[in-house]
């Protein structure tokens, strides 16, 4: 119940100082115009322009989702300690853990209202001209629902690294090694080892397991492969074998890349010293 | 009288200093306790282990009769209410907002949120970003957001600290109608001179140890303190006084027709004897008993000295 009443707190400052909007105008902006230009080549070979939306979409998500919600959640903890408004909220009667729980769930709610909004919009768009199949409208909503859990990931991230640190500014430059780990150097490292490695040790099992470890190659592989109508188009674009795990295992990835990064930042939070 | 809250030889150590050093003490139903030291004494200390928010590295703190950083401390902190020093607020929220989320903190009704600005003087702001508030106002809100709930206990942490006279006036006041109406209160301070007509006890800390706690007249009688006297005498005649005050009596100041002695109790009624006696001498006498801050230097300064000792 506190947590509920902390993360509502954290919605309405979202409101007031316009994060909501200018996110949600962000993706809606983004969205539209690769909705728009993007599925434009499409009508000649008549493919489902949402499916192709889906790939091009999901591409961009990794990139864009984990970066909002690190700056979304960097602060949460430091930033209040900086301001000197935490002493006064751990003076009511709520727990440390769910000052994290509350931060964490209205940082994700932010990026919820972005992600279906602007999303939502580019897909309005596109059924209006017509030609999305059952299957497509499907695919594009498990992309929009996995990109929720994609930003909640790098929420979880940003509140374990405003909750270890001292300074506001160290929590920043932690969020954005964070995101330059996972978003560029994880996959371009891992291709070098590839590369390197030539399938002398590393075989299928391996990778798999490598790619489980970042969770925008679990999301990418997620939408690339989860759905038959979108595969056909992200073809190589797919970094795994399709077949390799089932849907439901990317999800329960997704889910356990949220749940350990923030009990990890209860973790750190309560021992924190003040 | 079971006390609202306690230390229990509470320590606090972080990695080479100690902040605080097996302080015990009560906070007893209904009365008004200040907390007295210099900056970084501890006070702040002190407070925070009673919310829970650092655990005491030897001894213990009770809440209520309960552990504040235990299962049962946020149940606890409930029925507390707690202005921090410097409080600060989210700029963007207006202070209606913010005291809105507090009651709902607090599981309280939000009906009484207009009543408890009215009553801190900011109304009139209720509906304005608290980042166009000036730092009385913030502190006004403060004040209003620690009442939200009625609270049992009140802990206020440098309440007048970069107010203005009259904002001070006005807080002292409100913090008078807590006692009236039978809430537990602690000040932390060092505006000695001014809490000490309004509490019922002091405790003295320094250097995070507790040098003294009782109330005033106690801590007075303890120290047997000395009175200070300025004695306005006929011109020159000042030397024939002091020839007649008993030998205890030091004079700190003398001039023409002025004297000014300081007396220790046990020699006040002999001194005022003698001074009756001189008659026609003496045209005007001024006594003053030891205040709060001369016990405070004292008390301090002999702190300082043990230390000094040690080494």
């Amino acid at each position: 119940m506190q947590a509920l009443i902390i993360a509502a707190q954290e919605i309405r400052v979202g409101l007031r100082n316009r994060w909501v909007l200018a996110t949600t105008l962000v993706m809606a902006a983004l969205a539209l115009s690769l909705a728009l230009l993007g599925s434009a080549p499409t009508g000649a070979v008549k493919a489902d322009p949402l499916a192709v939306v889906v790939v091009s979409l999901a591409s961009l998500t990794i990139f864009l989702v984990p970066l909002i919600a690190l700056l979304l959640s960097f602060d949460a903890i430091v930033g209040e300690q900086e301001r000197g408004t935490l002493m006064l909220l751990l003076s009511y009667p709520v727990s440390r853990w769910q000052v994290v729980l509350g931060k964490g769930l209205g940082h994700v709610a932010i990026l919820a209202i972005a992600t279906v909004l602007g999303y939502s919009a580019a897909a309005i768009a596109l059924s209006l001209k017509g030609g999305v199949g059952a299957a497509a409208w499907q695919a594009y909503a498990a992309m929009v629902l996995t990109s929720v859990m994609l930003g909640a990931a790098f929420v979880a991230m940003g509140c374990l690294a405003s909750a270890l640190v001292r300074e506001r500014a160290t929590a920043a430059g932690l969020a954005v090694g964070v995101w330059l780990f996972f978003v560029l150097l994880y996959d371009t490292a891992l291709l070098g080892v590839l590369v390197a490695d030539q399938g002398r040790i590393l075989g299928q099992a391996q990778l798999d397991a490598l790619l489980f470890l970042n969770p925008t190659d679990v999301y990418r592989l997620f939408n690339m492969t989860a759905s038959e109508s979108v595969s056909v188009y992200s073809g190589m674009a797919g970094p795994g074998d399709p077949t390799a795990s089932p849907p439901a295992a990317y999800i329960g990835a997704l889910a356990l890349w949220i749940i350990v990064p923030l009990a990890a930042a209860i973790v750190a939070f309560r021992r924190r010293a003040l | 009288m079971t006390p609202v809250a306690e230390w229990r030889a509470a320590t606090k150590r972080y990695r080479d200093v100690t902040a605080v050093e097996q302080v015990s003490l009560r906070l007893e139903a209904g009365e008004a306790t200040a907390l007295v030291g210099h900056n970084g004494a501890g006070k702040t200390t002190l407070i925070k282990m009673l919310l829970g928010l650092i655990r005491p590295s030897e001894g213990s703190v009770v809440i209520g009769g309960a552990d504040p950083a235990g299962a049962q401390g946020a149940p606890a902190r409930r029925k507390i209410g707690f202005l921090p020093e410097n409080v600060a607020f989210h700029g963007a929220m207006t202070g209606n907002e913010l005291m809105a989320f507090y009651a709902r903190l607090k599981g309280e009704s939000r009906r009484r949120n207009a009543e408890l600005l009215a009553r801190v003087g900011i109304a009139h702001a209720a509906d304005r970003r608290v980042a166009t508030y000036s730092k009385g106002m913030r502190q006004r809100l403060g004040i209003a957001q620690a009442l939200i709930g009625e609270p049992r206990l009140l802990l206020f942490d440098e309440p007048t600290s970069g107010l203005d006279p009259d904002s001070r006036r006005e807080v002292y006041e409100m913090i008078d109608r807590l006692r009236e109406n039978g809430a537990t209160v602690l000040i932390s301070t060092h505006a000695l001179s001014e809490i000490e007509p309004r509490v019922d006890r002091i405790a003295i800390v320094h250097r995070g140890r507790l040098l003294a706690a009782g109330t005033l007249a106690a801590l007075r009688s303890r120290l047997a303190a000395d009175a200070r006297m300025r004695v306005r005498a006929r011109r020159c005649s000042t030397g024939k006084l002091l020839a007649m005050l008993p030998q205890a009596v030091r004079c700190e100041e003398r001039s023409d027709s002025a004297l000014t002695l300081t007396v220790p109790s046990h020699a006040k009624m002999l001194a005022l004897r003698a001074i009756v006696e001189a008659g026609e001498l003496v045209d005007d006498i001024e006594i003053s008993a030891p205040g709060l801050q001369e016990l405070y230097t004292q008390l301090t300064g002999a702190a300082e000295e043990n230390e000094s000792c040690k080494r």
